[in-house]
């Protein structure tokens, strides 16, 4: 249980030396407070993997520090650390029960066998691991041995963060659901700071009460799941966060209208004063943007195809040259492939060079 | 071309992996094989791919036996969950392997290498080796030596499941148009329900080693013959409560009394299941013909554009979706209200009965 | 996995019965035969049907006796050599560089030994340990301790072990090294996460992944041990006395020295016997273990 400080924290493998450019963590400050539950998410090579293995001490920065409630532990071991971790693909001790694994990182540090023994026994309960706590580890099915390595993880009180590393990733969809919603309520029942590690944004923004969006070994945005939808801070959290992504499209702004090629679209604020030279675009989220019939003043657009999810359907649709995303309501068709689009004024956001621009009033 | 199973099983060392499976593939038709891990899906294409041999039952290509037939005599490529690409080899040399050992010519090879490349995207990396390329590089890569083969039947066994969920989500936007362009009979296994629907088709949903339920995609989806293919169809997991019908009235497991109306009126007296997905839940009592439950939250997910409630009533565990960002405090209860028209009902030997006409 | 069948393929294998049968069932025949029969030389045979065998397992008989006792030494030195071998390669592995170029410089070195013919090994050994000339006897000698291989029968075992530990250690410490590659880093990390002493580590992780390459390397070092010849031939000769007579040095001396052609044919059935039933043994219980530790798998 701590509170983690990132004070200017970069690491390269190339040394200390090399062009900030290569760093595969750029210098980050920022702080994780006790008792949260974060996210670090990104695609692969975004630097988040790095940044775990920093705070677990696999990996000593090149550059700054990490507080564990403000004491600087970045020269100690990983053993010193008092972290737990879990890694993407299960790891069992093989001779040992489940029990027994479940109770090495106990046993190791000399805990009571009484402690131990209930400790065991309540994470063993939490897991739904009891009928298996006397049994061989190796011949359990996948998600049962990732189970004991969430076990493993948790199973000391007194750790400062646990760590997780993709833990889902050998899970079954159907019980990605029941492990997710379990860690969630681990993550309330047992007062422990975690930081979870995925490139999948459903698993990040479903787990964390607040999601660091990495991209290109920097930290792009740092929010609450809503904060990271309604109004992402750059593009790529946009496009990123969501699914499908963000509608990104090139555009000129001028007050409180946007232009794409010969189509205008109203915008909530005005934006008066952007960067001379920037380039300029619209984020707008798929949700926000509904194809109906083709109507007078309504953008007209071209319909591609239409995904069925089930319980929503996204039309794929075609804006002159700008491809984009847009919700196609119950009984929405397009017996000629065109369609008007709606857009919601007040969620469509202006950026340049990637960055959002808060317009006035 | 058609590829046809019939009644094939396939037992290994007196464990059944196939059970007496009957299934026609036509050309440029994508299938998706949808099920659980270990349902079946690898062991059906093995087959399929003359790779395995069936116990019993016979593999017909265009009604012609070809059960013993050795796999090189067959035209088919396979896609699999792991990257494999020849790691010595250029981009373009990889995606051109097949054609050179057809001996075609060069010319006929660099056209359609650079089809498939550009159908891919492939065609900024055709100078680089494998190694230098991203997850969704490499398996593109792989992707386009299976197309460029010319094989008449493609196998891709969870193709994208090595891949970052963005990635992932963008091929699959891709797939149905390159599967179009091509002809061949595809087929596609997945755990995802969300990726059968994505990708369309048809869907053939597999549960240790059965093949449950054959159909248009959407159609298996809307229509789950079984509550075994509404539960591996569905994602979030399907809900599920008891009830009785007697007189004219649902008595639903748990205690709760209502009147037998929507998809209920038309069933006879006697005990179902109700499934329901997640979307079919809503979490506000507003109109009067609707089935409220009191149940408590356990945990809500909030992925911004959705917010996903779980609860439990009754000893039951329960998902519901709703639109934009909702928080509820663990513990609370509410009331969870089902529509009587919007939901799947299961007999005893668990038989769709009910289901919803047009959603 | 019952894979389409082709029956052409048997095609491919008949080269390959037609060499075992000129190799090895036609000699084994003769030895049949011969080891039914007595000879006084001449070539003159004499039908003794089993009683060679008799004599091999009756001590009170000169055969027999000198049968069981190089059995008992040739078990004995096995016992001993992987008693040594075994501990001292995984402790070799375990201290091994995991990357970088040390790596390759400590393989080629851990390689030398393997590539020395066996009879290079005997000279090297024979020549190193002798009081007068070489190295090792010279110093040991010098430095008050009096070792003699020809004449002290201690001395003699301690020479033919230290030889076989020094030629054969190599391999089972590349066999466990192969083994500990195996282990992905995440084992690792969780242990140190765990706060997994340096022998935790060892048991609970390192020990069970080398499980199968182990029982590999102890199959290996048996069979060679117990078919040893060459290098304690040319050391001590079996001597000083039969002190360091192996089964195979006492064939040798029955079928060429004394030229009991019957005799020796009977020997070397029984001794090949036992060696097919140590590797029978053996092979079943590495199968039986390897099914134990395979996963479900299959219908995926």
């Amino acid at each position: 249980m701590a509170r983690i400080d990132l004070v200017d924290l970069a690491h390269s493998y190339g040394g200390n030396d090399a062009p900030q450019d290569s760093f595969a963590l750029k210098p980050v400050t920022m702080t994780w407070r006790q008792g949260g539950a974060y996210a670090l998410l990104g695609p692969s090579g975004c630097g988040k993997t790095t940044l775990l293995n920093v705070i677990s001490g696999i990996i000593t920065p090149s550059r700054g520090k990490i507080l564990f409630d403000g004491e600087d532990i970045t020269p100690l071991s990983t053993q010193k650390r008092n972290i737990a971790q879990v890694f993407q693909f299960p790891v069992i001790y093989d001779t040992m029960t489940v029990g027994q694994n479940l109770a090495f990182p106990l046993k190791n540090r000399g805990v009571p066998k009484a402690e131990i023994d209930k400790r065991v026994a309540e994470i063993g309960r939490l897991l739904d691991l009891e009928p298996y706590l006397n049994r061989k580890a190796t011949r359990l099915t996948a998600d049962a041995k990732q189970k004991i390595s969430l076990g493993r993880g948790l199973v000391r009180s007194d750790v400062a963060a646990v760590l997780f590393d993709e833990p889902l990733t050998v899970i079954d969809p159907e019980l990605k659901w029941q492990l997710r919603s379990k860690l969630k309520a681990l993550h309330r029942e047992l007062d422990l700071t975690m930081i979870y590690v995925t490139h999948d944004q459903t698993e990040a923004l479903t787990f964390a009460d607040t999601v660091v969006v990495m991209h290109d070994g920097r930290v792009v945005q740092s929010g609450t799941p809503a904060e990271l939808f309604d109004k992402p801070a750059h593009t790529f959290v946009g496009y990123f966060i969501g699914s499908p992504g963000m509608n990104i499209i090139p555009a000129e702004v001028r007050g409180r209208e946007a232009r794409i090629g010969g189509y205008v679209i109203a915008l909530n604020r005005s934006y008066d004063k952007l960067p001379i030279g920037a380039k300029i675009e619209i984020g707008v989220r798929p949700e926000f943007v509904d194809a109906v019939a083709p109507a007078p003043g309504l953008l007209s657009a071209k319909i591609e195809r239409i995904d069925d999810l089930g319980r929503i359907r996204f039309a794929r649709a075609r804006l002159g040259d700008a491809k984009l995303a847009a919700r196609a309501p119950a009984g929405f068709t397009s017996p000629d492939g065109t369609a008007g689009l709606k857009f919601d004024p007040s969620h469509v956001h202006v950026y340049a060079d990637s960055l959002l621009v808060e317009g006035a009033a | 071309m058609t590829v046809t199973l019939d009644h094939v099983t396939r037992t290994v060392d007196g464990i059944p992996h196939i059970r007496d499976v009957s299934l026609t593939l036509e050309s440029g038709t994508l299938n998706v094989l949808l099920g659980p891990t270990l349902s079946g899906k690898t062991s059906i294409m093995r087959l399929l791919a003359g790779l395995d041999k069936p116990t019993s039952g016979k593999l017909l290509v265009n009604g012609k036996d070809v059960t013993g037939v050795d796999v090189r005599q067959r035209s088919v490529a396979m896609v699999y969950q792991q990257f494999i690409n020849y790691p010595s080899l250029s981009v373009y040399e990889n995606i051109a392997s097949p054609l050179r050992v057809q001996g075609k010519p060069r010319a006929e090879i660099e056209a359609r290498v650079a089809e498939a490349a550009r159908l891919l995207r492939l065609e900024p990396f055709l100078k680089r080796t494998p190694l230098q390329l991203s997850g969704g590089q490499q398996q593109r890569t792989a992707m386009a030596r299976a197309l460029v083969k010319g094989a008449d039947l493609v196998l891709l066994d969870e193709p994208l499941a090595n891949l970052d969920y963005k990635l992932r989500e963008e091929l699959r936007t891709e797939l149905p148009r390159i599967f179009e362009a091509s002809g061949a009979i595809f087929v596609y296994a997945t755990t995802e329900p969300t990726e059968a629907l994505l990708l369309g088709g048809n869907t053939v949903c597999m549960w240790e080693g059965k093949a449950l339920q054959i159909g248009e995609t959407p159609n298996v989806y809307r229509h789950p013959q079984s509550l075994r293919v509404a539960q591996v169809f569905s994602d979030p997991p399907l809900n599920l409560v008891g009830i009785e019908k007697k007189n004219g009235s649902v008595q639903y497991a748990g205690g709760i009394a209502a009147p037998a109306s929507g998809l209920y009126s038309s069933l006879s007296d006697g005990a179902y299941r109700v499934g329901f997905r997640a979307h079919q839940l809503a979490l506000a009592n507003g109109e009067t013909d609707r089935h409220a439950f009191n149940a408590t939250v356990t945990v809500t997910e909030i992925t911004g554009s959705e917010s996903f409630v779980h609860l439990t009533r009754d000893g039951s565990n329960w998902v519901a979706v709703l639109h934009g960002v909702h928080e509820f405090e663990p513990g609370q209860t509410l009331d969870a209200v089902l529509d009587p028209n919007d939901v799947f009902v299961f007999d005893a030997a668990d038989r769709l009965v009910a289901a919803p006409g047009n959603t | 996995m019952d894979k389409t069948i082709n029956q052409k393929a048997w095609f491919l294998v008949l080269p390959v019965f037609l060499v075992v049968a000129f190799s090895a069932v036609l000699p084994l025949m003769t030895v049949v035969n011969y080891s039914m029969q007595d000879t006084f030389g001449n070539n003159q045979f004499f039908w003794n049907g089993v009683g060679w065998f008799k004599e091999l397992l009756d001590p009170s008989t000169d055969l027999g006796g000198r049968f069981l006792a190089s059995l008992g030494r040739n078990l004995f030195f096995s016992l001993v050599i992987l008693a040594i071998e075994v501990p001292l390669g995984i402790l070799v592995a375990l201290s091994m560089p995991r990357q970088g170029w040390t790596v390759a410089a400590s393989l080629v070195i851990l390689a030398l030994p393997l590539l020395i013919p066996w009879n290079v090994v005997g000279t090297i050994w024979q020549i190193f340990g002798r009081p007068d000339i070489g190295l090792l006897g010279y110093v040991l000698n010098h430095i008050g301790l009096d070792y003699n291989y020809v004449s002290n029968d201690i001395d003699a075992w301690v020479t033919v072990i230290v030889m076989d530990v020094w030629h054969w250690t190599s391999l089972v410490a590349l066999l466990c090294y192969a083994g500990l590659k195996s282990i992905p880093e995440a084992y690792y990390q969780a242990a140190q996460i765990d706060g997994a002493s340096r022998w935790a580590v060892f048991k609970a992780i390192q020990l069970p992944k080398m499980n199968r390459v182990l029982l590999i390397a102890v199959l290996l070092r048996f069979m060679d041990s117990f078919m040893i010849y060459t290098e304690p031939f040319v050391v001590t000769g079996g001597g000083p006395g039969n002190s360091t007579t192996f089964v195979s040095i006492e064939l040798v001396k029955i079928a060429l020295g004394q030229f009991d052609l019957g005799k020796a044919a009977a020997l070397s059935l029984v001794y090949n016997l036992i060696i097919l039933i140590v590797c029978w043994i053996f092979y079943t219980v590495m199968t039986n273990a390897g099914a134990e530790r395979k996963p479900q798998e299959g219908a995926a």
